[in-house]
């Protein structure tokens, strides 16, 4: 398969390997004392597990995995909202497949279909937006979340709603945007992180820009890289060499997909249809200044939170997470996932109880999926 | 009344009503017109009487199973679902060893569907009893308001005789025992994820619903000590070496570079964020056999029809019991653990 295999040759796979092992050794990394490298995607998470990676590299090398799940950092308050919303006689509800299973407070999307609810997965705003205009006497939602990559899309799909004057839909708006979040970890005073692989496709859209001031202020590498194999490990290696340089730069492993200033279309789209919230909630990192988006007042008739009454920071805030759940811990790159009392035990996939075991992209879903404790025992 | 005078019965409607379920003449013509005139079963009484000279021989054992189809869409490329509700319950016989001999076939219908689709359904069963050698022998109809289903579900029950001596069993597994694959996997899952049209995705795959019992009698004239074979049906091939290693109390390690996949599966994976050892097949089935008779059941699978693309994907061992592994293509492992929940396309 095109654009696919070429990026999964094992034998090029090895020579990359070998090259990480030795610039691990040269900057004098052990298990004792290890680099730690976060890759900020949950997609990224997500490859390292699928492909065993974590397993080849050395171990002097330790991957911390990042916050760039959206559903994972979707704070449980987002979640009562949008069954409230769905709730509502009417109202048809359209979500991502990934946010039917995330636990609120009260109860999932998944649950709340169960009770009656009239929620629908769909793969594309667009879709629902087709489904308002199938169904002119229903109130058609979409629960709008997601980085950088979906924001755009939300945000062409409400411009074509207002062209159209579809008044009987609208967004419930929870986009969220990557730089803010790494900012907030390198001011944490624990952090350990001496570099970052940064997602690709948030880059397709915002370039790679964005992440000057890590470099710039805070003295650590990123290198923008793929969700092959190859492009992870490659990426890696390229960290490894700047920190082993003593360099600190803003590098672009997937040039051929990221265009150093993203993509004005969606960009333009965006400033159209967004403007930032002064503060967001992440599920286990709490408030970030300027993390997420809302929707602006001239496009009200087609967001949610005015259409419905129930705008950010309406309902009480920052609802506490369940007893003994450590997805902040786990998100900071403090422990482990297995490392927490509830993996693999009273959270599971079947039965999540924190953020990061709902999607199969959190890194306790990709632990426990993959086997990253059990695999251990078993090689 | 000599039943052989009576003129045949006609449906007249082109769509199913709630008379049609009734028990009154409508029911009669429909289940004359559409159903047994196409299953031709050996009587018309309320029970199939039948008998068969493979039950006499001693130590033979009646195999019985039963499954119930609700896929969506009813039709799609490479079938519909009347191939999967026959092909689908033979398999679940022929897995066991068995020897498929007779189905049965029940109808619920939602008011309004089309009578042409119910003509075309009751083809495909046909078609697919007489490729699998089967005989449809009983069957019943009921209809349901609108909204109360969604366009036709079917329940078949399967009944086959396995012969004297075989003993197909997930718990005999042993450590060093081969994994075989008849042919490629998720083609079934992949074509119904595109002909449900809500990914806009185009593409040539079509599912391998197929009958796959001449390919279990040539395995097993050629390899009689097969441990056990598993139709990968729902839950896809993950889920059946899950449950063998689960049965067998034994480990499982698979080879990701020898598992058989086409490029259009891995492409309608990747752009849906799928995994096809989840995906699910209607004509595949994995096997595992001692490793001094792997060669015959490969050689005897290759020979067949729905075996041609049989390959070894890895084998049983006393490492890691209960669990699956794969070896990926770079060398590294990771568990393939039974599906939680159903699989959702990522959203970035």
């Amino acid at each position: 398969m095109n654009y696919a295999d070429e990026f999964r040759d094992p034998v090029a796979a090895r020579g990359v390997l070998a090259a990480i092992a030795r610039v691990t050794d040269e900057i004098g990394a052990t298990k004792e004392k290890p680099v730690h490298i976060m890759e900020i995607c949950g997609g990224h998470t997500h490859a390292i597990f699928r492909y065993g990676l974590d397993k080849l590299t050395p171990p002097g090398l330790e991957f911390i995995h990042g916050p760039g799940c959206p559903v994972c950092v979707l704070p449980m308050s987002r979640i009562d909202e949008c069954v409230e919303i769905a709730e509502r006689p009417g109202v048809i509800m359209t979500t991502f497949g990934d946010a039917m299973r995330v636990p609120g407070h009260r109860k999932s999307l998944i649950q709340a279909k169960a009770d009656g609810a009239d929620i629908r997965m769909v793969y594309s705003p667009l879709d629902a937006l087709e489904l308002a205009r199938r169904h002119p006497d229903r109130e058609v939602v979409f629960f709008g979340l997601g980085f950088e990559t979906t924001t755009p899309s939300t945000a062409l799909t409400i411009l074509q709603a207002a062209a159209d004057n579809q008044t009987n839909f609208s967004v419930f708006c929870n986009h969220i945007t990557v730089p803010p979040p790494i900012k907030a970890l390198l001011d944490d005073p624990h952090m350990i992180l001496d570099g970052f692989v940064g997602p690709g496709h948030v880059s397709m859209v915002i370039g790679v820009r964005p992440y000057d001031f890590i470099a710039r202020d805070y003295g650590k590498p990123i290198v923008v890289a793929g969700f092959e194999p190859l492009d992870l490990l490659q990426s890696v290696l390229m960290v490894l060499e700047q920190i082993r340089d003593g360099r600190a730069e803003v590098e672009n492993q997937y040039s051929r997909v990221v265009p150093d200033d993203g993509n004005p279309v969606s960009l333009a789209a965006c400033a159209e249809v967004y403007e930032p919230r002064p503060s967001f909630e992440w599920r286990g990192l709490g408030e970030i200044d300027a993390s997420g988006v809302r929707i602006r007042p001239a496009y009200a008739a087609w967001d949610a939170e005015v259409k419905f009454g129930v705008g950010y920071g309406k309902g009480p805030r920052m609802v506490a997470e369940p007893d003994g759940c450590r997805c902040g811990d786990v998100m900071t790159g403090r422990i482990k996932p297995h490392a927490c009392p509830q993996f693999g035990k009273g959270c599971t996939p079947e039965m999540p109880l924190g953020a990061l075991m709902v999607s199969s992209e959190g890194a306790c879903a990709a632990y426990y999926q993959y086997g990253g404790l059990r695999l251990e025992e078993a090689l | 009344m000599n039943q052989q005078l009576r003129p045949p019965r006609r449906v007249v409607a082109d769509r199913v009503t709630l008379a049609h379920g009734g028990g009154g003449k409508a029911m009669r013509d429909l289940i004359e017109d559409v159903f047994t005139s196409v299953f031709a079963p050996p009587g018309m009484e309320d029970q199939a009487r039948l008998m068969h000279p493979s039950l006499l021989e001693p130590g033979a054992q009646l195999a019985f199973t039963t499954d119930s189809f609700v896929v969506s869409p009813m039709e799609f490329p490479g079938g519909d679902i009347g191939t999967i509700a026959v092909c689908g319950t033979v398999n679940d016989l022929v897995v066991g060893g068995a020897r498929p001999l007779w189905l049965s076939a029940a109808f619920i219908i939602e008011e309004g569907v089309p009578i042409t689709i119910l003509r075309r359904i009751a083809a495909s069963m046909q078609r697919a009893a007489e490729a699998a050698g089967v005989r449809i022998v009983t069957g019943d109809t009921k209809v349901v308001g609108k909204g109360s289903g969604d366009g036709v579900f079917v329940t078949t029950s399967g009944v086959g005789v396995i012969p004297p001596g075989r003993t197909l069993i997930a718990s005999s597994v042993q450590p060093g025992d081969v994994a075989i694959v008849n042919g490629v996997l998720g083609d079934h899952g992949a074509a119904i994820l595109a002909a449900r049209g809500d990914m806009a995705l185009t593409t040539d795959i079509q599912s391998d619903c197929q009958p796959l019992n001449r390919l279990m009698e040539a395995v097993l004239a050629a390899a009689p000590a097969v441990r056990c074979a598993r139709d990968a049906t729902r839950g896809g091939l993950a889920s059946a070496l899950n449950e063998i290693a689960d049965a067998a109390g034994v480990g499982v390690e698979i080879m990701e570079a020898d598992l058989p996949l086409r490029a259009e599966v891995k492409g309608v994976c990747e752009i849906l964020g799928l995994d096809p050892l989840y995906l699910a097949n209607e004509g595949t089935l994995v096997l595992f056999v001692p490793p001094d008779q792997a060669e015959a059941a490969l050689c005897a699978m290759q020979a067949t029809e729905a075996g041609r693309g049989a390959r070894v994907i890895g084998r049983a061992t006393t490492a890691h019991p209960r669990t699956v592994i794969m070896k990926t293509v770079f060398g590294g492992g990771r568990i393939v653990d039974m599906l939680v929940g159903e699989q959702l396309p990522r959203i970035c």
